[in-house]
């Protein structure tokens, strides 16, 4: 079981990567050609406008001390504000997360619920017909990108059927469990295609598992063996690997709020980066790694209840 | 509570038993036409190799070999036959009537579930108990197998516990319910002797206590001796002689349990060089219809080439499956004249010493969590040499044993600087080798030369026999390239391999064969010195001798010097000219091999001889030969590293640290318990 004194040395862990993902971030997008001065005014700048607006946005000024303001106001809460939409980072983040946390948390969940009973399927009935259909199945999520996956399911449940809308994110809770369904599932199709083949193949090694056997050597049902013996063990490889997919997850998110035309982070972040808008692409990363670091924070928990070895 | 065979119906009736597991290459016979009795209350010995079928033959009993396996043939089990029954009948008899004790308790045990959990599944199983009783239950149990402390250890996981307690543990659980039988896996062949021994005492007193009938699968012709009242033993599948203990030791019928038994090392009578059985034991895939024995077996003719035979009674109580069970009886077994013994380990002429140690020390720092260190905890160090010193002596072999965690192998690899010591001298040859560099190290490196443990792990599997061997002849610039095929051509003439494995991959051979050619890369760079750290323990016991009389062979061909690392004290015994025992980090006695093994004079080493199992000794007496277990290296105890198992510990061993001094010839020890005058008396002088 993690302790509170684990879980204290997890959380300053955190510390250094973030400090590590905010100095690589603002490095790399004043590295991109081009900057937000250029970008605003487009081919009718002249190179002093340019240079003005540079000045006042104090991009003038050499890298490392750009930097250093950007940590102290970071230190401070502050995010600083849009170049090109002139509101405050902070505001335009949490308007927009939430909806992007919805749609991987509503992926995740799918993928989840559908990968753990198929995978035992699978696992139990290896070489026949069953695995071999879930497995080819399967295999079509893993090889398909995500936009296409989500145009597929646009074309047949958005389009053709009329079941789910084809974007948008409408008003209230269930409204928007409704317009993220199709999206969710988009995401939720290659994650669970990983998940269920790596789950399927941890449950066939504890199958084989000398404790498996013991339990049976007990006259145990079964049933209990599965649930109590096998379960548990295969789960904690699959834990860690569904906590390193969040990332992609999260990668993916961007692509399919873009084909669903969903309002989340995603469209933001690739605006901002068209635009080199820095302060919020910085925000934006910087938010997504803190959330990254939760989930994985949240994946050694999860890891050190289902394994007393972990913690440590 | 023993009954007498043939008065009796059996408990247990196998008959014609044939289990086929399911391989890549298709189904595989694993156990084959077996058949035995097992009377009501007694202990029947499964011995064997590895895959001889011993285990699947036990497994096959509870039908818990992998599904698309097949079990055919009866299992009589009072009355009803185990193969035929439906699943849920078999529930009911599993854990409840029959119990199984498996290997290795680290994988036996349910690594996330607690070992109170563990146990009460059982009793859950097959009693009406309430949960508050099951637990009561189980805090008895844990009480039984002599866990202490067994209330707080009833919710702690299995990776808290050591070894000896995780098998102590399982043990519970089998007992959990007081089966009739409990089927023993090799339950302590993962475990150091000392714990062995306790645990090998234990299932002997539950036996007594429970009135339970065993069946001890192991590969420990000494556990057999010294726990059973029959013996099976198997080869490529099947039963090849069965019969009581006392008369299949005294006077085996078949060729292969002959052969097993002389290439056994032991710890009493004569010094006499180990026989082994030449080649190895055939693929179960590839059988026909002759005696499996056959391509190894001395006494061989057409008959046995051609036909298999069957187990068939050569005494009363007593059956061996051979042609000509009479051949052992009439002429002297000619395996000898196959192999022919290498002359036994006699002490080299000059004594000059080759490496002197003293005072080595070596910690390992406990890896620290970014909390500990930033509140300023202090480092824990695992304690891993406490200053041994000790001369090897040139053409000499010093045999190093103790149980794991005693430091030996970190010894060995400080030798060779594979680690570095914090503190202590190392002289090779005069020369202090800790402050080596550049040339004169890598010439060290040359002159002195290690060989792995693990056969399969040490050699790398994407290179040739000639290219390793190739490689470490670069490497030294033994040769110019052109005469490298030649040189490596002898080498494997050296540790009689055939010239045809050069172009082979490590895959393509055995055990035994890779434990070969990791000689013979040691050797290509004609090294003084072997450092051989576990050398044969992966092996097969008949196997085993075949390379220990090679190394033997070579010492006295070449005149090398060993330092010889291992866990197996008679194996140690047959090779060695002087032997020190280590413990915690310390050598705690050193000796020429006759007079420690005559007469073992610290503590330790007296109950390290007594935990040994030996095919000499008769019945094990109850007596434990030492309690407890190894303290932890992250705080050895004070005074005397031994003195919290020590029967005979005094307030001084608490106290101060004995020195290892010199009594009586080249005998030292570490004890302050000696009385001096027969210190001088037990040590025969060179």
């Amino acid at each position: 079981m993690l302790s509170l004194r684990d879980l204290l040395n997890r959380m300053l862990q955190i510390i250094p990567t973030l400090i590590m993902i905010m100095a690589a971030v603002f490095i790399i997008v004043r590295l991109l050609p081009g900057d937000p001065a250029s970008a605003i005014l487009g081919d009718r700048g002249s190179a002093e406008d340019v240079a003005r607006i540079n000045t006042q946005l104090g991009l003038d000024q050499p890298i490392p001390v750009q930097f250093l303001y950007f940590v102290d106001r970071v230190l401070h809460g502050d995010l600083g504000t849009s170049i090109t939409l002139g509101v405050p980072v902070a505001q335009l983040i949490l308007e927009r997360l939430p909806v992007t946390l919805l749609l991987t948390a509503m992926a995740a969940l799918l993928a989840v619920v559908a990968a753990i009973p198929l995978a035992f399927l699978a696992a139990i009935r290896r070489g026949r017909g069953v695995d071999l259909t879930i497995g080819a199945f399967f295999q079509v999520g893993l090889s398909m990108p995500v936009f296409y996956t989500g145009i597929v399911f646009l074309t047949i449940f958005g389009a053709g059927l009329r079941w789910f809308p084809i974007g948008g994110y409408g008003d209230g809770l269930g409204e928007h469990l409704y317009h993220l369904f199709l999206p969710a599932l988009t995401l939720a199709f290659s994650l669970s295609a990983v998940l269920m083949r790596n789950l399927r193949a941890s449950i066939i090694d504890v199958l084989n598992a000398d404790y498996v056997d013991f339990a049976r050597s007990k006259g145990l049902a079964p049933r209990l063996v599965l649930l109590r013996h096998v379960l548990r063990n295969a789960l904690v490889s699959t834990v860690t690997l569904f906590g390193l997919s969040v990332g992609t997850l999260v990668g993916g998110a961007v692509i399919t709020e873009t084909v669903f035309a969903v309002p989340g982070v995603g469209r933001l972040m690739i605006e901002s980066i068209y635009g080199r808008d820095y302060p919020v692409v910085q925000g934006l990363a910087m938010t997504l790694a803190v959330v990254v670091s939760l989930v994985f924070l949240l994946v050694d928990i999860v890891q050190a209840m289902l394994d007393p070895r972990v913690s440590r | 509570m023993s009954a007498v065979p043939g008065m009796t119906p059996p408990l247990l009736s196998v008959r014609d038993l044939v289990t086929e597991v399911a391989t890549a290459r298709g189904p595989m016979r694993a156990v084959d036409q077996v058949s035995f009795d097992l009377a009501d209350g007694e202990i029947l010995g499964l011995v064997g190799e590895s895959g001889s079928g011993k285990t699947v033959t036990l497994r096959s009993i509870l039908r818990l070999v992998a599904p698309p396996a097949r079990v055919a043939g009866t299992i009589l089990w009072r009355g009803r036959n185990l193969v035929a029954l439906p699943e849920r009948e078999l529930r009911a008899i599993r854990g409840r009537e029959i119990a199984a004790v498996f290997q290795e308790p680290m994988t036996a045990l349910n690594p996330v579930l607690t070992i109170g959990l563990q146990i009460e599944e059982n009793l859950q199983a097959h009693t009406m108990l309430t949960a508050r009783e099951r637990r009561r239950r189980a805090i008895e149990l844990l009480d039984i197998v002599g866990i202490p402390a067994a209330a707080s250890r009833l919710d702690g996981y299995p990776h808290q516990f050591s070894g000896g307690m995780r098998q102590r543990a399982m043990i519970a659980i089998a007992i959990a319910s007081n089966p009739r039988l409990l089927l023993a896996d090799e339950p302590t062949t993962a475990l150091d002797v000392t714990i062995q021994d306790q645990i090998l005492k234990l299932i002997l007193t539950l036996r007594q206590q429970l009135g339970m009938s065993v069946i001890f699968v192991t590969h420990d012709l000494g556990v057999v001796a010294e726990t059973c009242d029959r013996v099976a033993v198997m080869y490529a599948g099947r039963i090849i002689e069965t019969g009581s203990v006392a008369t299949v030791f005294a006077g085996p019928r078949h060729p292969y349990t002959a052969g097993l038994l002389a290439s056994v090392p032991r710890t009493g009578g004569e010094r006499r060089p180990l026989q082994s059985i030449p080649g190895t034991p055939p693929p179960l895939s590839q059988r026909s219809g002759d005696c499996a024995f056959a391509p190894r077996c001395a006494f061989a003719t057409d008959h046995c080439r051609q036909r298999q035979p069957t187990l068939s009674a050569v005494a009363p109580d007593h059956a061996a499956a051979c042609w000509h069970p009479e051949a052992l009886t009439t002429a002297p077994p000619r395996t000898a004249a196959i192999a022919p013994p290498p002359r036994a380990p006699s002490r080299p002429t000059a004594t000059t010493p080759l490496f002197e140690v003293a005072g080595l020390v070596k910690g390992f720092p406990v890896r620290r969590s970014a909390l500990a260190r930033l509140l300023g905890k202090p480092q824990r160090v695992v304690h891993a040499l406490n200053g041994p010193h000790f001369v090897l002596g040139r053409g000499e072999t010093l045999g190093i044993v103790g149980e794991s965690g005693c430091g030996k192998s970190t010894l060995a690899q400080c030798l060779v600087r594979l680690i570095e010591a914090d503190a202590g001298t190392i002289r090779y040859d005069g020369i202090d080798i800790r402050t080596l560099r550049g040339a004169a190290r890598r010439g060290f490196n040359r002159r002195v030369q290690m060989i792995f443990q693990d056969p399969y792990g040490s050699l790398n599997p994407r290179m040739t026999v000639r290219q390793i061997l190739g490689e470490a002849l670069h490497v030294h610039h033994m040769r110019p390239a052109a005469a490298i095929p030649d040189r490596i051509t002898a080498l494997l003439d050296l540790v009689r391999l055939p010239a045809d494995a050069a172009d082979r991959y490590p895959h393509a051979f055995s055990g035994g064969q890779r434990q070969r050619i990791g000689i013979a890369r040691a050797l290509a760079v004609e090294p003084e010195c072997l450092i051989a750290d576990e050398l044969v323990s992966a092996l097969d016991v008949s196997v085993q001798a075949q390379v220990v009389n090679l190394l033997l062979d070579l010492q006295n061909q070449l005149g090398l010097s060993v330092l010889f690392v291992a866990h197996d004290l008679r194996l140690v015994r047959h090779i060695s000219h002087r032997v020190a025992v280590m413990y915690l980090g310390e050598i705690v006695e050193i000796a020429p091999t006759e007079a420690l093994f005559a007469a073992p004079r610290h503590p330790y080493t007296q109950a390290l001889l007594s935990a040994v199992p030996d095919i000499d000794h008769s019945r094990r007496t109850l007596r434990i030969a030492v309690r407890g277990e190894l303290p932890s290296p992250l705080a050895p105890p004070p005074g005397c590293p031994f003195h919290p198992r020590c029967a005979q510990a005094i307030d001084r061993c608490r106290r101060e640290r004995p020195a290892l001094t010199a009594r009586g010839g080249d005998r030292l020890f570490a004890c302050h318990l000696a009385p001096p005058q027969d210190g001088a008396a037990a040590a025969p002088r060179p």
